[in-house]
């Protein structure tokens, strides 16, 4: 807890730094990676993020020192050419997309190990600290590369807000762009370019193994919350601002840990959060409005009955005991009991000594409910030439379906038919 | 029956298209009117949506060359739409009706600007003729077959464009739908544009066009609809490929044989 407190009042000056920059370099990841998502290109940015390792390691071995700028360089160069490999080899040869994305990513890390493993063994002392471009150190970043990296952040997040709706276009409807003019080929270059320098940018506080988490779950969890592309970028940024804030804090309370495992563990939960209880799309969501269906159905099914029941016996506001409607029909007890006792609340039922009764509008709305089911079934005999012992079941389903609009074009359509297939009067009000 | 225009709208000349070495379109050689409603004809593997994305140089071509209002089509994108169709992209993309029907409006805005009120109020009223006023703000994905062909309608429309190319519009959507976009392709028409449009058919083929294109990786003919679609021509488009032709093809394709290509 103190060391939270510690961390969160940014006394020291190299703590603001590092976070600062591990948020910055994570949101920006995520705004760029917004469209690598949205153009399905997710595994391409994993193969990229691999591929910067053997440049890593030559601009090391070039400089014989970590120079930020002549390691960014050469994560760039190796980068780029992995993603030129990649177009060439799915463009030229029998070889599809994703044989060509798993054979380059292994080529390339396996070349950036045996380049690391080398240069561990030189005796350089300034290697040391080189392997946390493979998991990644936020705390380890020191001024110079902060400098470097957030400045690749900042024109990442320029470049995109200027190339907004270029980017979206081609996205969505790279023929329509071409038709149109749009110097499609330019701009891919562009947002290609922009993938590789997020991904180098990153390569520090995340390392090269986990960079494509950073990149695409973001933009995945944003997917869930809203339909509205400029939110959706919005919020993958901040979600990518948050697992980076996360990050930097574990860098410091455990020196000992890698940052990149720990920041995708928090934009994993992010997701997982989204994925499970997102509005609408969540599944947890989709669960609870299926049970508020299923709900609405037994209630209506319970209003019809008592309907029904009053139908035979010629009074609609007797009060009736649970017997007597499991005798009609075999409810689950204990579904019917929440029933009534919510139909009450919603003033369709009265409760009498353990007895239940209409109110005038639960009456009506299990006349409706009766209604509906049997011009349903008119419905299905005369114009789906139905048999009339085979249209009960279906109309079950479809009485809970039509709304009030659709029940006025059925009564006109069938001229208000006052009996139904096996018949029974129909109710009007 | 091949009737060539003076003046056309779209000029294609020994075009000849090859995907993978095998030639899919052999040597096409016509000229389009302006003003007409233009149905392209022909099976499946026609190679129908290759043609008019040859003649909007989305595909390479092999040889030959297409020129649009005698003009490089480069130089008159401006007046070019296209309404791919409706199962080409994504409709579970993050965007709301009104975001596609503006994508028209791009090609006049140029690269950077943002779009301005005027081109806000040119797409809703492209959508009010399309009758998807109501549906502006929903979310793409939440659209009928029907409806996504409208809002591509519109987008089309926003353009306002002189030569519409349409992939298969009336596939896949309701009557309704159907009746909409005729009536709107011969609104444009009456305004002197040129609408050419893919379509499957024939029966329908007859009312809705005023020229037709048949084709079957060759062009079987091209001319006036009440020429055009006739017993003899359709049985030639229909009666399958030719086999020589087929084989030549394959042929080509094994041998890696690229005396036809360009590039």
């Amino acid at each position: 807890m103190e060391q939270l407190w510690e961390f969160l009042s940014f006394s020291e000056p190299n703590i603001r730094y590092v976070t600062f920059g591990s948020i910055l370099l994570c949101s920006s990841a995520a705004v760029v990676g917004s469209f690598i998502f949205l153009k399905k290109k997710a595994l391409v940015g994993d193969a990229v993020a691999h591929s910067v390792l053997p440049g890593v390691c030559l601009g090391f071995i070039l400089a014989g020192n970590k120079n930020p700028f002549i390691l960014v360089s050469g994560a760039f160069l190796t980068g780029w050419l992995s993603l030129v490999i990649i177009d060439y080899i799915s463009a030229k040869s029998k070889i599809k997309e994703d044989t060509a994305i798993g054979l380059i990513l292994s080529v390339f890390f396996g070349i950036g190990i045996l380049l690391l493993t080398y240069i561990q063994h030189t005796g350089n002392a300034a290697q040391s600290g080189l392997d946390h471009f493979l998991f990644g150190k936020a705390a380890a970043m020191v001024s110079s590369d902060l400098n470097v990296f957030t400045g690749i952040a900042f024109m990442l997040i320029i470049a995109v807000v200027l190339f907004f709706k270029e980017f979206t276009l081609i996205s969505f409807d790279v023929d329509f762009a071409r038709t149109i003019g749009f110097p499609v080929k330019r701009l891919e270059l562009v947002l290609t370019t922009l993938t590789v320098l997020a991904i180098v940018a990153g390569i520090q506080a995340i390392g090269v193994v986990l960079m494509a988490a950073i990149l695409i779950t973001p933009a995945a969890a944003a997917r869930f919350w809203t339909n509205n592309l400029k939110k959706m970028v919005f919020l993958a940024a901040s979600f990518g601002g948050f697992s980076g804030l996360a990050g930097a804090f574990i860098s410091y309370a455990a020196p000992a840990m890698p940052t990149g495992p720990w920041i995708v563990m928090v934009i994993s939960v992010v997701a997982l959060f989204s994925f499970f209880f997102a509005p609408g799309k969540g599944i947890v969501m989709k669960f609870i409005s299926r049970r508020k269906i299923e709900n609405k159905m037994r209630d209506e099914n319970i209003l019809k009955l008592l309907f029904q029941l009053g139908q035979q016996d010629g009074n609609y506001y007797q009060q009736r005991s649970i017997e007597d409607i499991l005798a009609k029909r075999p409810f689950k007890p204990k579904q019917l009991i929440t029933g009534l006792e919510r139909l009450r609340s919603q003033g369709f039922l009265e409760n009498g000594s353990g007895r239940w009764k209409f109110t005038s509008a639960g009456q009506k709305k299990g006349a409706r409910m009766v209604k509906l089911h049997r011009l349903w079934e008119v419905y299905l005999t005369r114009y789906l030439r139905i048999a009339s012992d085979h249209v009960h079941e279906d109309a079950e389903t479809i009485e809970h379906i039509i709304t009030p609009d659709l029940e006025a074009k059925l009564e006109k359509l069938l001229e208000y038919p006052a009996k139904d297939p096996h018949q029974s009067d129909i109710p009007y009000l | 029956m091949i009737q060539q225009v003076a003046d056309p709208a779209v000029e294609v000349h020994d075009l000849t298209v090859t995907y993978h070495k095998k030639p899919v379109l052999w040597d096409i050689d016509l000229t389009l009117p302006k003003g007409s409603i233009i149905g392209i004809i022909g099976p499946n593997g026609a190679g129908k949506s290759t043609l008019i994305k040859a003649m909007m140089n989305l595909v390479p071509h092999g040889s030959g060359y297409v020129r649009i209002f005698n003009q490089d089509i480069d130089d008159v994108r401006d007046k070019i739409s296209y309404v791919p169709q409706k199962e080409s992209v994504d409709w579970d993309f993050p965007a709301s009706v009104m975001d596609v029907v503006l994508m028209g409006r791009y090609a006049r805005l140029g690269l950077f600007k943002r779009p301005r009120k005027a081109d806000k109020e040119v797409a809703l009223d492209c959508l009010r003729k399309v009758g998807m006023e109501a549906y502006k703000s929903r979310q793409i994905s939440q659209l009928s077959g029907g409806q996504q062909q409208r809002v591509f309608l519109a987008r089309a429309l926003a353009q306002e464009a002189e030569i519409y190319f349409m992939d298969e519009p009336f596939a896949g959507v309701d009557a309704a739908t159907e009746k909409a976009i005729i009536d709107l392709l011969r609104e444009m028409s009456e305004k002197g544009k040129t609408v050419i449009v893919i379509h499957h058919d024939i029966q329908s083929a007859l009312e809705y066009f005023n020229w037709i294109v048949l084709l079957n990786m060759r062009l079987v003919a091209s001319g006036p609809t009440g020429q055009t679609l006739v017993p003899a021509l359709l049985e030639e488009t229909y009666g399958g490929k030719l086999p020589l032709l087929a084989e030549v093809g394959n042929l080509m394709q094994k041998t890696e044989f690229t005396g036809r290509d360009k590039r």
